[in-house]
C-alpha cells in the first residue's frame, strides 16, 4: 500500500501545494502577524483576484500571472482604502475587537454574495500552456500547473522579504508592530505605515488569486475553505514571521497531500482545522514565533 | 421585573401569537413565522456569547447543524419525540461548544473567532463524509401531516419554536440581570482588569460558550422535520452565520431586546425579499446592512433609541 | 519579627530575546509601606504583572502569605488577597462607577470562603468606597464621563474594593496636581493604618519619600537598591541611574 512512488509523489505534491499556500497566507502574515488586524476577508480578495484573472484570460487570452502583476497596484489601492475605513471606524477609537471582526466578516460575506450574483456558482477555470503537462524526473512527477504557482509564490516571498528587510518602508513596517512611539519620533506616521502594509497585504491576494485558479477551478464559496488554512499556517508559523509562514505552509501542504492520497480528498479541509487546534492547544507561539 | 413574572408574560405573549396565527388560517404564516422564530433563538444565543462577553462566533451554522444532524441520526437509529430531540441537540451542541471553548478561549478573542469559522468547515466535512446521516446526498425526514390536539404538523413545530424563543429570551434576560451578567460585561470591557478584580474569566467564557452553543443546537433540532430533506449545504448554510451576527449587531448587542428586534425586522425583511427578489440578493442586503451598522451605528437600533432618549432628556 | 507577606525570589521574565527582569528578589512584610521606583522601561510594571499573574515569569517563585502562587490565575491571586491598580486606568467602560466597584465586591470579597454579603451590605461597602475617594456624586456616571483624576481614583477604589491584604498601586498619581497627589498619599497611608500592606510604584519623588518606609530601586530589570528611603536616594548607583536619564 505504501509504495515508494505514491509516497514520493504525495510529498512533492505537498511541497508544491505548500508553496502555493504560502502565497495565500503571506498577506495575512502581514495584516494579522504584524498589524494585528484580523482580516478574515482575506480569502474573499483572493477569490476576487481569481475571477479577475479568469475574465481577462478568457476574453484576452493573457496569462493569469501576468494579469495579476498588472492588478497589483489596483489591489494595493483597494487595501489602502479598506484600511482607511477600518482605521477611521474602529482603530482610532480603540473599539472592541467585535466590531472590527464583524466588519471584515461583512466584507467577506458581501464579496462572496456579489460574486455569486455576477458569476453564478459554476466552477471557472483558466487556460495556460503550463496547465496540463507534467515534468517527469524518474518516478517523480511535477505537474507544471502546481510547479509554476509554487515558484511564483516563492518569488513573491523573496521580493517581500527583501522589501521588509532592506527598504525604509519595509523596516518601518516591521517596527510598527513593536514601537509606534519610536516610529513617530523618527518622523514616520504609524497610520501611513500601517496603511501601506495593509495595502501590500491585499496586493498579494491579486497574485494568490491568479495562482489559485491555475491550480484548481474556482467558485465563490471556495474562499471559505481557505480561512482555516490561512490562519492555521499563520499561527503554526508564528505570527509575524514570514519565513515561518513559508515553512508552516509547506508542512500543511504535505500533511494535506498525504491525507488526500491515503484517506481521500474530501477530508482535506478538516486537516487545517485539526492543525490549527493542535497548535493553539500546545504551542500557540508557533514554530518560529515572536 | 422579576424573572418569574417576565417568564409568565412571555408565555402569555407567545400564546397570543400562536392563537393569532391560527386565526389567520393560512399555513404560510406558520412556515414563514417558524423561520423568524428560529432566527430569534439563534440571534439571542449568539448574543449571549458575542454581545455579552465580546467573543465572536462565526460558526453558528456549526452548532445549528449539529442539532439538526443529531435529530437525523436519532430519527434513523432510535426515533423519539421532538422535545427530547431538542434536549439532546442542546446537550450535544453544548458539549461541542464547551470543548472548542476549552481549546481556544485561553487565547485571544481573535483565535476563538477563527476557530469557530474553521469548526463550521470541519463539521461540514465530517457530515459530508458520513453516509449514515445522508452524506452529501442528504437525508429525508418524513414528517407526519397532523398531530393530535393541534392539527397541522407545522403548527406543532411553530409552537415548539415559540417555546424555544421564550426559553432563550428568558435566559438571556436573566443572565443580564444576574451576577453572571456583570462578569460577562467585564470580560467584554476589559478582560485583564476583570481577572484582576477576581472574575474567573475562563470559567465564565466557557459557561457563555456552552449556553450559546446549546441554544443554537436546540434551534437546529426540529429543522429536519421542518424542511423534510436535509442537505449539508442547507444545514451549514451561509445565511445562519451572517444572520446570527447581523441580527444582534443591527438590533443592539447590549440587551436581550436587540437580537429580538433584529431578528424580527431582518427575518421578516428576508422572507419578503426571498419571495419578491432572490435569496442571494436578500443575503447581500443583510451583509451590507451589517457592514453599514457596524461602521455607523455600533450599538444597533437599541443604541440609537437609547441615544435618542438621552438626547430628549437633556 | 514580622513575617513576609510577599516573597519574590529569583524572578526573571523575558520577551523573546529581551530580558525584562533579571533575578529579582523582594520581600514585603505585612503592614509595610514600600516604594518602588526606577526609570521608564526598568520593568516595574512587568514585575507587578508577574507578581499578580497577568504575565508568567520564566524563573523564580512568588510566595504570598506563605503559599507559592506560581501557576495560579490572576483572579485566584486576587481572591487570596492581592490587588493591583493599573498604570493606565482600565475601567469597565459599559458599567457605571458604582457598578465598577461592585465587581470586585461580588467576585472577590463575596467569593472568599465563609463570606456572604447581603445586597444591602454590598451597597453599603460600595458607598463607603465612593466616599473614601470622593466619587460619591459620580456613582451613576460612566467612566468616559470622568476626568483623568477621577479615573485614577476609580482605579484605586476598584483595587481597594477587593479588600486586599496587599495593594500594589501602579503609578496612580501621574498627571495629578500637588494637592491631588497629597490626597492620594494620605488615602494610602490611611489604608495602611487599617492594616493593608501597600507597594507604591511612582515617579513623583515627593510622594514616594513621604509615603515609603522602605524604598526599592529597579533599573533595566535589576534591583539595585533596597533599604531606608533616605539611604537609598544617597546611593551613588541610584544617583547615576537617574542622572543618566
Amino acid at each position: 500500500m505504501f509504495s515508494f512512488d505514491l509516497v514520493i509523489n504525495a510529498l512533492i505534491a505537498g511541497i508544491l501545494l505548500g508553496g502555493f499556500y504560502a502565497a495565500v497566507t503571506i498577506g495575512v502574515s502581514i495584516s494579522f502577524g504584524i498589524l494585528d488586524i484580523v482580516n478574515i476577508a482575506h480569502p474573499a480578495f483572493i477569490i476576487l483576484g481569481s475571477y479577475i484573472a479568469y475574465i481577462v484570460n478568457t476574453r484576452l487570452g493573457i496569462d493569469p500571472i501576468v494579469v495579476s502583476v498588472v492588478m497589483l497596484p489596483v489591489f494595493y489601492l483597494l487595501g489602502a482604502g479598506i484600511y482607511q475605513v477600518y482605521y477611521e471606524s474602529f482603530e482610532k477609537h480603540g473599539q472592541d475587537a467585535l466590531r472590527g471582526l464583524s466588519f471584515f466578516f461583512g466584507l467577506l460575506f458581501v464579496t462572496e454574495v456579489m460574486l455569486i450574483l455576477v458569476f453564478g456558482v459554476d466552477y471557472r477555470y483558466v487556460e495556460a500552456p503550463y496547465i496540463g503537462p507534467s515534468w517527469r524526473l524518474g518516478v517523480m512527477d511535477f505537474p507544471l500547473r502546481m510547479l509554476v504557482p509554487c515558484l511564483t509564490a516563492l518569488a513573491m516571498f523573496g521580493v517581500l522579504q527583501i522589501i521588509l528587510s532592506y527598504t525604509f518602508i519595509g523596516r518601518a513596517i516591521s517596527a510598527v508592530a513593536q514601537d509606534q512611539l519610536a516610529l513617530r519620533l523618527m518622523g514616520a506616521s504609524p497610520t501611513r505605515i500601517k496603511r501601506i502594509a495593509f495595502g501590500i497585504s491585499i496586493a498579494t491576494t491579486a497574485v494568490a488569486g491568479a495562482l489559485l485558479i491555475i491550480i484548481q477551478p474556482v467558485e465563490p464559496s471556495v474562499g471559505r475553505e481557505y480561512i482555516g488554512r490561512v490562519f492555521a499556517i499563520c499561527v503554526l508559523g508564528g505570527l509575524g514571521s514570514l519565513p515561518g509562514t513559508v515553512i508552516a505552509a509547506m508542512l500543511l501542504g504535505i500533511i494535506e497531500s498525504f491525507t488526500a492520497t491515503f484517506y481521500g480528498p474530501s477530508w482535506a479541509p478538516a486537516v487545517a482545522f485539526g492543525v490549527l487546534l493542535l497548535t493553539l492547544a500546545f504551542r500557540p507561539a508557533g514554530l518560529l514565533g515572536r | 421585573m422579576r424573572t418569574r413574572v417576565f417568564l409568565l408574560i412571555s408565555i402569555a405573549v407567545a400564546a397570543v401569537v400562536f392563537f393569532g396565527a391560527r386565526m389567520v388560517n393560512n399555513d404560510y404564516v406558520f412556515f414563514a413565522g417558524y423561520t423568524v422564530l428560529q432566527f430569534i433563538v439563534l440571534a439571542t444565543a449568539w448574543n449571549i456569547l458575542g454581545g455579552y462577553t465580546g467573543y465572536v462566533n462565526f460558526g453558528s451554522a456549526a452548532f445549528f447543524a449539529l442539532g439538526a444532524y443529531t435529530t437525523v441520526f436519532f430519527h434513523k437509529a432510535f426515533p423519539m419525540p421532538i422535545p427530547i430531540l431538542i434536549a439532546i441537540g442542546g446537550v450535544v451542541s453544548g458539549i461541542v461548544g464547551l470543548g472548542m471553548g476549552y481549546l481556544t478561549l485561553r487565547l485571544r478573542g481573535a483565535f476563538f473567532a477563527i476557530a469557530t469559522l474553521a469548526l463550521a468547515v470541519v463539521l461540514q466535512t465530517l457530515v459530508v463524509n458520513w453516509d449514515y446521516v445522508g452524506g452529501s446526498r442528504g437525508a429525508y425526514i418524513i414528517r407526519p401531516n397532523d398531530i393530535a390536539w393541534i392539527g397541522p404538523y407545522i403548527q406543532y413545530l411553530f409552537l415548539l419554536m415559540l417555546a424555544l424563543v421564550v426559553i432563550s429570551i428568558t435566559i438571556a434576560r436573566w443572565i443580564e440581570r444576574s451576577q453572571l451578567g456583570y462578569g460577562f460585561a467585564t470580560i467584554r470591557d476589559d478582560e485583564l482588569a476583570a481577572e484582576a478584580s477576581g472574575v474567573p474569566t475562563l470559567r465564565l467564557k466557557l459557561v457563555a460558550t456552552t449556553i450559546s452553543g446549546a441554544l443554537m443546537g436546540m434551534a437546529g433540532a426540529p429543522f429536519p422535520y421542518y424542511i423534510g430533506y436535509l442537505q449539508p449545504s442547507s444545514a451549514f448554510g451561509l445565511e445562519y452565520a451572517v444572520n446570527s451576527i447581523a441580527m444582534p449587531m443591527i438590533g443592539g448587542t447590549t440587551s436581550w431586546v436587540g437580537p429580538l428586534i433584529g431578528a424580527i425586522l431582518l427575518g421578516s425583511l428576508q422572507q419578503i425579499a426571498t419571495v419578491t427578489i432572490s435569496s442571494a440578493v436578500n443575503l447581500l442586503i443583510v451583509g451590507l446592512l451589517l457592514v453599514a451598522f457596524v461602521i455607523i451605528a455600533p450599538n444597533g437600533i437599541v443604541g440609537l433609541v437609547q441615544g435618542w432618549m438621552r438626547g430628549r432628556a437633556k | 519579627m514580622a513575617s513576609a507577606l510577599l516573597e519574590v525570589a529569583g524572578l526573571s521574565k523575558r520577551f523573546g530575546g529581551f530580558v525584562a527582569l533579571d533575578g529579582i528578589d523582594l520581600a514585603v512584610t505585612a503592614g509595610e509601606r514600600v516604594g518602588l521606583i526606577g526609570p521608564n522601561g526598568s520593568g516595574k510594571s512587568t514585575l507587578v504583572n508577574c507578581i499578580c499573574g497577568t504575565l508568567t515569569n520564566e524563573t523564580g517563585t512568588v510566595r504570598f502569605n506563605g503559599e507559592v502562587v506560581n501557576g495560579l490565575l490572576t483572579h485566584e491571586r486576587t481572591r487570596r488577597g492581592m490587588a493591583r491598580s493599573f498604570q493606565l486606568p482600565r475601567p469597565f467602560t459599559t458599567l457605571t462607577v458604582a457598578e465598577n466597584l461592585r465587581v470586585p465586591l461580588l467576585y472577590t470579597v463575596n467569593a472568599r470562603p465563609g463570606s456572604s454579603l447581603s445586597p444591602a451590605e454590598l451597597d453599603g461597602r460600595c458607598a463607603e468606597l465612593l466616599q473614601l475617594v470622593a466619587l460619591a456624586d459620580k456613582a451613576t456616571k460612566l467612566p468616559r464621563d470622568l476626568t483623568q483624576v477621577e479615573m485614577r481614583k476609580l482605579e484605586l477604589a476598584r483595587a481597594m474594593a477587593a479588600e486586599p491584604k496587599l495593594l500594589i498601586a501602579d503609578e496612580s498619581m501621574a498627571g495629578l496636581s500637588q494637592s491631588e497627589v497629597d490626597d492620594i498619599v494620605n488615602l494610602l497611608i490611611q489604608l495602611n493604618e487599617r492594616g493593608i500592606t501597600i507597594v507604591l510604584i511612582e515617579h513623583i519623588m515627593r510622594a514616594v519619600m513621604k509615603f515609603s518606609q522602605r524604598l526599592v530601586v529597579l533599573v533595566s530589570g535589576k534591583k539595585i537598591a533596597d533599604g531606608m528611603p533616605a539611604d537609598v536616594i544617597r546611593d551613588p548607583e541610584v544617583e547615576r541611574a537617574y542622572l543618566g536619564q
